[in-house]
């Protein structure tokens, strides 16, 4: 039994050494930028630049959009699923696995031939289009993890008797949506919001061939033309991803608690 | 004119019809139980009442108005679920709020009402709690004042009590009885419990198989049950396999014992296999005054359920129940021991296939 747990440590540690020895190592090299001594100068650097402050601005932006975006879609549509079209759910679990599946760069080689300046829908055309088309692209890239957020959370109410509650009460559709069933998966739908964000913020592919002026390409071209500064950026991306999954991870606690009782 | 008024309701899915062209009236303020097994298209019914699924044909009225095509949100009724469904995110004062606030009562007005429920389900002072604080029972008690805060027109309970436990059940089918007396509301109430409709209802649906077997009071449909079916299903019965020896005489031969049966049709012809039946609480061990005919066994079980022992008695190939009160001076019989049995010939029904 001791045994047992000795290499069971033995695996964990090693483990945790893979993920956690390269980021110490990254961390110590952002402090290293003056020589002699650690500081936090390549930080300082970093969020000193305009252009961090344009594009991480930009990123947060369309990454709120795309998730906003993301619950006005998959919401109603994981819902009508769920009430009226189980069938459906093969289908569905089948169309949002696509993104993860098909390479970014596809898609928006994709987005370019179809939205370019000369066709019908010209999104690519001005920069508020190319703008609308990012989020969309985001919300497609985030919707393997955003369709499952919000299944798992429809799984957990009583989506058809809750939904037929609310109409015998007088409610209509919208109504039951956004005062019954949109507050009870809240948890569930932040999850796929924060990991939306995650996904968006570090963005490179879309971003820089659409050539919109978000974090990711920004980060590329620093990684290219600096020496301390990629490590720093490195870091506060861990730390934005980080806080991101922790947030998933406090929401659980907040999920609703079940009410069946027999007493 | 009747209030509720359902007139050859059918639904079909696909080939297989689960109402079968079910057709019954109602009162204003009546308690109607819909009984019957599971699959009888009970519930179907009530779905169909309340605007959840959308009837084949037919048509169902409520006060003078057809409701077959309206949606469940225009219907004006309340109803109750088995799973008791209160929002989670609300609190109590919120869940009996809210189809006053759909239909945009003030908030002054709703919290008044919402007061009023609460004092009249019992749980004055529960308006902050969250449905995952409260007893199963408690939420059941909820989900009723939900239903009736926004004075529906009438009230659909979906086996309300299927969910609680034996003493909730019993307690809260009273209460249920109780505050729908008050309000003098409509009643449509699903089980497949025959004792819960038999102690709450005015008048029950007894159904099977999508049709109406019998539609009474509940005195009328347990001493008088029309079919068979109904013979069985709502109360212990034991039906018993008889042939007729003369019709003129009443007389039938049961394992064969002669007995004279006074519910014996006159259209009976001899040697005609009929079916007999017979309440457990009607059978006497030896004679007692009233019971004119007696017939001889042997004791094969003896089951004790507390204040009362259930006897089976072998007759030959018939074997009837017996309940009879446990007398804790004598022993009860023992098995394989002769037994006499007696009843009153009135009570022996003759009952249609």
């Amino acid at each position: 039994m001791k045994q047992n747990r000795f290499w069971a440590w033995v695996v964990f540690l090693a483990g945790a050494a893979y993920f956690i020895v390269p980021l110490v190592a990254t961390f110590e090299f952002s402090l290293r930028m003056r020589r002699g001594y650690y500081s936090f100068d390549s930080y300082a650097s970093v969020f000193s630049d305009p252009n961090f402050q344009t594009t991480f601005g930009y990123s947060v932006v369309i990454g709120i959009l795309a998730i906003i975006v993301g619950i006005v879609v998959v919401v109603p549509a994981v819902y009508f699923v769920r009430l009226r079209m189980p069938w459906l759910r093969p289908v569905m679990e089948f169309i949002t696995l696509l993104p993860l599946i098909i390479p970014a760069i596809i898609l928006v080689y994709g987005y370019i031939r179809l939205y370019n300046s000369s066709s019908i829908i010209p999104f690519t055309g001005s920069a508020l289009g190319t703008d609308i088309l990012l989020v969309f692209a985001y919300v497609t890239l985030a919707l393997p993890y955003t369709y499952r957020a919000v299944d798992t959370g429809m799984r957990t109410i009583d989506v058809q008797t809750l939904t037929e509650a609310a109409q015998i009460a007088g409610a209509n559709t919208v109504q039951i949506i956004t005062a019954i069933i949109l507050p009870n998966i809240l948890v569930a739908v932040l999850s796929g919001a924060f990991l939306t964000f995650a996904i968006v913020i570090g963005e490179f592919t879309i971003a820089s061939l659409l050539n919109r002026p978000a974090f990711g390409p920004y980060l590329q071209n620093i990684g290219a033309n600096r020496a301390y500064e990629p490590a720093a950026l490195a870091i506060i991306s861990f730390i934005i991803t980080w806080g991101a999954m922790g947030m998933i991870n406090v929401l659980g606690h907040f999920a609703p608690r079940t009410s069946a009782r027999t007493d | 004119m009747a209030f509720l008024d359902v007139s050859n309701l059918t639904k079909s899915y696909g080939a297989n019809t689960v109402v079968k062209g079910v057709s019954f009236a109602f009162d204003k303020g009546e308690f109607i139980s819909l009984l019957g097994p599971s699959g009888c298209g009970k519930t179907t019914i009530l779905r169909m009442i309340a605007g959840f699924e959308t009837p084949s044909s037919g048509t169902i009225m409520v006060d003078g108005q057809d409701i077959t095509g309206l949606k469940p949100n225009q219907r004006k009724l309340g109803m109750v679920f088995q799973a008791y469904a209160l929002f989670p995110n609300l609190n109590v004062g919120d869940n009996i709020g809210f189809g006053l606030k759909i239909s945009g009562v003030p908030a002054e007005e709703r919290r008044a009402r919402v007061a009023d429920m609460l004092k009249l389900i019992g749980l004055p002072g529960f308006e902050k709690r969250y449905p995952y604080e409260m007893s199963g029972g408690q939420q059941q008690r909820v989900a009723l004042a939900r239903a009736i805060a926004p004075r529906p027109r009438m009230l659909l309970l979906d086996e309300p009590l299927s969910a609680l436990d034996a003493k909730i059940r019993v307690s809260l089918r009273e209460e249920i009885r109780a505050i729908q007396r008050e309000l003098g509301i409509t009643t449509v109430f699903v089980t497949h419990d025959q004792e819960e409709a038999l102690s709450i209802s005015d008048r029950i649906v007894v159904m099977n198989a999508g049709n109406i077997e019998q539609l009474g009071a509940p005195h009328d449909i347990y001493n008088m049950p029309r079919t068979r079916f109904v013979a069985t299903f709502v109360g212990q019965l034991n039906n018993l396999d008889a042939t007729v020896v003369d019709p003129a005489a009443q007389t039938v031969s049961l394992d064969g014992q002669v007995i004279t049966v006074p519910n014996l049709p006159a259209s009976s012809t001899a040697g005609a296999a009929i079916v007999l039946t017979v309440r457990p609480e009607v059978l006497s061990i030896g004679q007692r005054q009233g019971n004119e005919l007696a017939l001889h066994g042997t004791v094969e079980d003896v089951t004790f359920l507390g204040s009362v022992i259930r006897i089976r008695v072998a007759l030959g190939r018939n074997v009837v129940s017996l309940d009879t009160f446990n007398d804790q001076r004598a022993a009860p019989p023992q098995r394989g021991a002769p037994i006499e049995i007696t009843l009153a010939g009135k009570d022996l029904l003759v009952l249609a296939n």
